[in-house]
């Protein structure tokens, strides 16, 4: 226990964080096809092994879980997504006796540095909101099977799922354990959850919130948390209805299997080198560059070419390209404050590639190209780094490309001759943010009449016309260009970070707040604040004497 | 003493000035007594039974005897007496007065040590009530019976807290206690020694001796709670378990003694010959001991629990008799202590807080080997050469750092193979199983007579002759 307690102020120097996987690779979960449900019912299960942390110093007890198994969980969701089309349910459960998961690992988090935390709880976050996209999208209902307690961060995993049965035994339970053990708050959007989605009636949520132990069958029934609660000598048999009931309701689309290979990018010190997404890093800048290539040839324009195409089409390889880089850059490099997007090749190309997704959304395979470019988008939107974008001769921002300028905090188009941006109907709606809106409708909240003046233009647009509607920031012409920028980039990077994460995450999603925007949002609250008072984190606080003899010490002032 | 009245619950807390209370347990009682005509002794709840009846806690009181049915026995409530001006003897709290009242701060860490705690005591009539059928003498029958009622006595107890500190809450917790059962795999007991089988006499002389301990030491850690209603009711029942543990250990020594005395008389040698007389065989007595001790070190719960240090720095639960200890506040202070890390064995300066359950555990060994070492003095004086040891604390564990980790009873790590090779030799076998059931099928009813496999004991209850009618079996 010392010895834990040692590693966990030490916040040591770990390797860099890998996010591709596989599941013959997975060490914690697994991801099964069963047969009682002839195959149509993916099973994730967690089997999570105490010496299976993604570094050293905490054991995973109790199915607890660290970024390495959020990682083979989201990379199940995935496959489940791509390689299996023939799955109409998702079954998540634990394969521990009597546990289903408690949380996220206390003493994972004690050793984590608060960066590594705020992404840690970011990308679970990502992950429970694509469980729910699986379903609600996807067409694939989930269904958490709780074969024993599921505390903190495994309750909020089962409340990501459509449906929840808890097994009654007198002593398994449902749990937020976090505000009375830990001064803290569950911080994978359980609380949102309880009275957005499963509209729990706010004093019971809040009674719930505040009993370490949880609440048991009955009453969770009673009060919402669970949707059934049957002995355990009923608990398969009401699983499997259920489960089977799940799919019998499946609107999954019909579409053939893609395989996943892994992108295998070429990395160096400062530069990693995908097929079609290069990141360049200048450190002493804080500055990293994102460069998003246009395909080159002919793309798959049937559901069929796209098949036979696999993950080698660029919709798809670009999407994974870009979705691995923007973790790479959260998690490894902590440092890079700004991030210059740039595109380079033909738009033509990128509109080209990207017709499947209007023509044939009907299809299933097609759908979730389109879920997934959605997902990375999003995920762009989610990212604590300043997004200045570039459009310079040689550009393509048009189309799906044309949503990374949508998503920049600033756009820099230079006033020259031959540099054009291009609407196209991809961006009426096509990768919806998570405040509902496309990035069109949320950049002109205030004159909403343009979003349709712009679909309906259907002609590149140069800088000028660029400007004049609103799609660009400043256009320098080439004489001002190189400074303009440069300078831009470093007043930038000398900003505080935290002002900026803050400032950028208030001003990226304008309008509508929804489940998924309140989620982040109100992480980012407890994240930053709670999460870094002295009630939890100072040297008397709850978190940090967790395990330790002494007991918290609290300062009673309310704000 | 407060007055004691009775009614239809006998107590010495003035259940009658407190309508509420007296309602809700006067509501909990037909629960109770429906429980316990399920689930209490089988075929035997319409005889008299001579049993202990508590209608006060005076040295008069605690201790009246005579024949009862047990349904119609009285279960009733019985603080011992409060200590004038009692402070809190250990904690971040030490030197203020001890709480009348439940700090809401501590209310759930409270109910829930004293739902584990009550859901020990009718785990245990659930576990034992068939053996009845199997005793091995009237006399054995009637300490089966005593040790019962007492159990359901100590879950009025438990159940009374609840009633009167928790609210709904307790009371719905007062309903579920009612509501699991020993084994059931779909309401199992809380707690894994409870749900183990314990369907013949040698398990249950080895259960009563050393899982009864394990509550022995529960009650004194929580007997110097700060929470006085607890503390009072567990001294009380303290009072009472020391039967249950004599009823252990005399039966393990009587079974022993027979054991030896016969194996000297007729000299036999071999366990094989032992079993041909009809007896328990020694190393056979050794596989059960075996089994029992490392189910019930479990009990004490993991080596290095930050449970167990918030319940002493809040004060709910200290150590055995707090008072013989210097330091009170154990902040400072380490355990040093063997753990498995990594597959290996190693040393560890554990926090003395987070170290409370071993302490409790060292405590509750010491007393198990005094238990042990009569035994083998009553082998001794046979001239037999055998000696029963306790195993080492790390063998066979479920619960803790040494949990399915395989070490033989010695303490030494073992590989898995060997230990599944060798487990028949540690742990009772199927043939051992069958062989204690054979030997234990017909019950004794006759007062006259004793099962061959036990030695009778050397005096009877209350100053009864051993050979007293003490059940009426009809």
């Amino acid at each position: 226990m010392c010895e834990t307690f040692a590693m966990a102020n030490e916040k040591a120097q770990h390797p860099p964080v890998r996010f591709e996987t596989h599941p013959d690779r997975y060490k914690n979960v697994e991801l099964s096809f069963p047969a009682e449900y002839g195959g149509e019912v993916a099973c994730i299960a967690l089997d999570i092994k105490e010496d299976g942390g993604l570094r050293p110093g905490y054991p995973l007890k109790l199915n607890s879980y660290d970024l390495g198994v959020d990682l083979e969980l989201a990379d199940a969701v995935n496959r489940v997504r791509f390689e299996h089309p023939e799955v109409k349910a998702v079954l998540v459960a634990s394969k521990k006796d009597r546990i289903f998961c408690s949380g996220a690992n206390i003493y994972m988090l004690g050793s984590s540095t608060h960066a590594f935390k705020v992404n840690f709880c970011k990308f679970t976050n990502e992950t429970r909101l694509w469980l729910e996209e699986l379903s609600a999208e996807g067409g694939v209902p989930t269904i958490a099977a709780l074969n024993g307690t599921a505390s903190g961060g495994g309750y909020e995993l089962a409340i990501a799922c459509d449906e929840i049965v808890l097994v009654e035994d007198g002593s398994s339970a449902v749990s937020y354990p976090e505000a009375p053990l830990l001064a803290v708050l569950p911080g994978t959007g359980g609380l949102t959850r309880l009275t957005d989605k499963r509209k729990i009636r706010r004093d019971l949520a809040d009674a719930f919130s505040t009993v370490a132990e949880g609440v048991r069958g009955k009453r969770a029934v009673q009060w919402g948390l669970v949707d059934e609660a049957p002995p355990r000598a009923k608990f398969d048999e009401a699983v499997i209805r259920r489960t089977k009931d799940l799919v019998a309701r499946s609107k999954r689309k019909k579409g053939a299997k893609m395989v996943l290979n892994p992108l295998s990018p070429k990395r160096e010190t400062d530069r990693v080198e995908y097929t079609y997404v290069t990141v360049e890093l200048e450190r002493a800048a804080r500055k990293a560059t994102i460069t998003v290539r246009a395909p080159s040839g002919s793309e798959p324009q049937t559901p069929d070419e796209l098949a036979k195409k696999g993950d080698a089409a660029w919709l798809v390889r670009m999407a994974r390209e870009l979705d691995d880089a923007l973790l790479d850059l959260r998690f490894n490099q902590p440092e890079i404050g700004v991030v210059a997007l740039l595109t380079k090749g033909d738009a033509k190309d990128v509109l080209a590639a990207e017709k499947i997704l209007l023509a044939h959304d009907a299809d299933g395979l097609v759908s979730e190209v389109r879920l997934q470019l959605k997902r990375v988008l999003k995920r762009l939107d989610m990212t604590a780094k300043s997004l200045f974008c570039l459009v310079e001769p040689g550009s393509c921002f048009a189309g799906v490309l044309l949503e990374l300028l949508l998503a920049s905090d600033r756009v820099f188009m230079k006033d020259v001759e031959d540099v054009f941006v291009e609407v196209s109907p991809a961006q009426a709606g096509l990768f919806p943010m998570g405040n509902g809106l496309s990035r069109l409708e949320s950049r002109f909240l205030g004159t909403p009449s343009q979003v349709g003046k712009l679909l309906e233009h259907k002609e590149p647009l140069d800088t000028q016309s660029a400007l004049d509607r609103g799609l660009v920031t400043f256009a320098p012409d080439d004489l001002d260009w190189d400074d303009e920028v440069r300078i831009a980039f470093e007043e930038r990077a000398a900003m505080s970070p935290d002002a900026m994460t803050g400032m950028e995450q208030n001003l990226r999603f304008g309008g509508p707040e929804t489940l998924e925007t309140k989620i982040f949002a109100r992480l980012s609250a407890w994240q930053n604040w709670i999460f870094q008072r002295p009630n939890a984190v100072g040297e008397k606080g709850a978190l940090t004497l967790y395990g330790r003899p002494e007991r918290p010490e609290f300062d009673f002032n309310r704000t | 003493m407060s007055n004691v009245n009775n009614d239809r619950i006998p107590n010495n807390v003035s259940l009658s000035d407190d309508k509420r209370l007296q309602r809700a347990l006067e509501a909990w009682q037909p629960s109770f007594l429906s429980w316990w005509n399920d689930m209490g002794p089988f075929g035997f709840q319409k005889d008299d039974v001579f049993l202990r009846t508590a209608t006060s806690v005076t040295s008069e009181g605690w201790a009246n005897f005579d024949y009862v049915k047990m349904p119609e026995y009285r279960w009733g409530i019985f603080l011992a007496d409060p200590t004038k001006d009692r402070k809190i003897g250990f904690g971040d709290n030490m030197g203020q007065p001890v709480w009348q009242q439940i700090p809401g701060e501590h209310r759930n860490a409270l109910r829930r040590l004293i739902v584990t705690q009550g859901d020990t005591e009718p785990a245990s009539v659930e576990q034992q009530r068939l053996l009845g059928h199997t005793c091995p003498s009237v006399y054995d029958l009637r300490n089966l019976f005593q040790v019962n009622v007492e159990e359901g006595r100590h879950l009025w107890a438990m159940v009374y807290l609840l009633h009167s500190y928790f609210g709904r809450d307790g009371r719905e917790e007062a309903e579920a206690l009612l509501e699991r059962r020993s084994g059931d795999p779909d309401k199992p007991r809380i707690l894994g020694a409870f749900n183990e089988p314990c369907t013949e006499w040698l398990s249950f002389f080895m259960f009563t001796f050393f899982t009864d301990r394990d509550g022995k030491y529960q009650l004194l850690a929580l007997s110097e709670s700060s929470f006085d209603p607890l503390s009072r009711t567990t001294r009380f029942m303290l009072t009472e378990e020391a039967h249950h543990m004599f009823v252990g250990e005399t039966g393990v020594l009587r079974m022993v003694e027979r054991t030896a005395s016969q194996m000297k008389e007729l000299g036999l040698e071999h366990p094989d010959d032992v079993r041909k007389a009809g007896l328990l065989d020694l190393p056979l007595i050794q596989r059960y001991l075996n089994l029992w001790y490392a189910l019930s070190l479990d009990l004490f719960g993991g080596e290095i629990s930050s449970n167990a240090a918030n319940f002493f720095a809040a004060g709910l639960k200290g150590r055995a008799k707090e008072e013989r200890y210097e330091d009170h506040v154990a902040l400072d202070s380490f355990y040093d202590m063997e753990v498995v890390r990594d597959g290996k064995l190693g040393r560890e300066q554990v926090p003395l807080r987070n170290a409370m359950n071993e302490v409790l555990r060292d405590e509750y060994v010491e007393d198990c080997q005094r238990g042990v070492d009569k035994w083998n003095r009553t082998i001794a004086a046979h001239g037999i050469p055998f000696e029963l040891k306790l195993p080492h604390r790390r063998f066979y564990r479920q619960v803790g750092i040494s949990a399915n980790v395989p070490f033989d009873p010695s303490g030494k790590m073992i590989s898995k193979d060997q230990f599944e090779a060798q487990k028949g030799e540690w742990l009772p076998t199927e043939a051992d199983k069958a062989y204690v059931q054979s030997i234990m099928q017909k019950p004794v009813f006759d007062p006259k007579q004793m099962a061959n496999w036990i030695a009778p004991p050397k005096q009877g209850i209350k100053g009864r002759a051993v050979d007293f009618e003490y059940v009426r079996h009809t």
